[in-house]
């Protein structure tokens, strides 16, 4: 019973009830820095490690946060964390950090770690809080890898910097898509890709505020024209 | 001098639209933009946000967390950057809750108005973001005025023409798995090609 519950957390996010296709939380980030598969890497990374711990910690507290002030609190403990994640990125892998430049930062406003502190967290115990966590940020990570791989592979013709397919301009085969490359493709691909999840999980999809009506075709009317 | 200011505030509207081209407060971008008037009253919330908080995080900046900045109180080797991220989300919070009371003791029609929109804005990162690309470009006081205002101003301008975009939207015939979210992804990507022609425009 525990288990199934505890595997029902971590992995419903990844594909039914995704944070960026369903939910709409934490899209800034996905748009912005998924043009190079190595960099998204390290900001999913990032987002994971930040949106489980701060559900554990906000979970291990939840019981004494007056709900006058819950926001600033939880604001704090995010902070928090997301100034380690920086502090240690600008120690470690300082060519990234540059390359990320703001958007480490914006973690503290990206909506999925708010959105989960606050719906799941302030609710429940801290073990399965900390993998609902892990579950968003992996759900996260899944469609900024998706969305860098078609980018960077049909954008650059390379994968983490490695060369996959060889470039025209250097003498090989694939001429590069530099449409991809620019930052509002990723728009079109995440379209896409919530297209295709609709399409194979038909409970996600919205409902029409207005039909068409249907309109008679030719056959029908000179059906109605013989009857008559 | 008024050319200068001009030129950030054009700049910072069209070619580097805190929506359109750098592509911040998105989810609330997306998802409160069904309908014009509320796209509207959240646009006014950010700008009236945007005005206040960048030049007040300037200012915590220049004169508390920046190297050197404590001189003045006798701490010449100070460096208080690594606060900083804390520091302009606190003010962003604080300054967020202190205009909701003042709205609704003072101008209780706008603060009905805005409604649920004002609190929601304290996690909007197009507030945050342009703290701190004002930061990152190192701005003086009356130029970071200028930013938080132009930063508002084409993040409400962006958000009321998808709003009317979306409007019309509604009499489509899209396939149904587009339908919603995923069309308005689509149609964010083909503005925001659109404001990428600005990019080519120098002051």
């Amino acid at each position: 019973m525990k288990v199934n519950q505890y595997k029902d957390v971590l992995s419903k996010p990844l594909i039914e009830e995704n944070p960026i296709t369903l939910q709409i939380l934490g899209i800034c980030s996905a748009l912005a820095v998924t043009s190079n598969l190595s960099v998204t890497l390290v900001m999913c990374v990032a987002l994971t490690s930040v949106v489980s711990f701060s559900n554990l910690f906000i979970s291990l507290i939840r019981n004494y946060i007056p709900s006058s002030v819950r926001i600033i609190v939880q604001m704090t403990i995010i902070a928090s964390l997301v100034i380690v994640v920086d502090e240690l990125l600008k120690a470690y892998d300082y060519e990234t950090s540059k390359k990320l430049s703001v958007f480490v930062g914006l973690i503290i406003t990206n909506c999925i770690v708010m959105g989960r502190a606050e719906a799941f967290a302030m609710k429940e115990k801290p073990f399965i809080s900390f993998l609902d966590g892990l579950g968003n940020g992996l759900g996260y990570s899944i469609i900024l890898i998706a969305v860098a791989v078609v980018r960077e592979l049909f954008g650059a013709g390379t994968l983490m910097g490695y060369e996959i397919f060889s470039l025209v301009s250097n003498g090989g085969w694939y001429p590069a898509n530099n449409l991809l490359l620019l930052p509002p493709s990723s728009f079109i691909l995440i379209g896409l890709m919530i297209w295709g999840i609709r399409e194979y999980k038909k409970d996600q999809i919205e409902p029409n505020e207005f039909k068409l009506s249907g309109h008679a075709t030719a056959p029908d009317l000179r059906k109605k024209e013989a009857n008559v | 001098m008024f050319e200068h200011y001009l030129n950030i505030f054009i700049t910072t509207v069209f070619i580097e639209n805190i929506a359109l081209s750098v592509f911040l407060g998105m989810c609330t971008f997306i998802a409160i933009s069904k309908k014009i008037d509320a796209a509207f009253g959240l646009g006014i919330a950010v700008i009236v946000v945007c005005l206040i908080t960048v030049p007040l995080n300037n200012l915590i900046y220049n004169l508390v967390l920046k190297e050197g900045a404590l001189s003045w109180a006798g701490l010449p080797n100070v460096n208080l950057e690594f606060v900083g991220l804390i520091s302009y989300i606190g003010v962003i919070a604080a300054a967020v809750q202190i205009l909701e009371m003042f709205l609704d003791k003072f101008v209780p029609a706008l603060y009905n108005a805005l409604g649920v929109f004002l609190p929601l804005i304290t996690v909007n990162c197009a507030i945050l973001g342009a703290s701190l690309f004002m930061i990152e470009k190192d701005l003086k006081f009356g130029e970071s005025v200028v930013y938080g205002l132009g930063a508002g101003v084409g993040w409400a301008m962006a958000i009321v023409v998808l709003a009317g975009i979306r409007e019309k939207l509604k009499y489509s015939d899209i396939p149904d798995g587009l339908q919603g979210l995923g069309m308005t992804f689509i149609i964010v990507g083909l503005m925001s090609f659109g404001f990428m022609s600005f990019g080519g425009i120098s002051l």
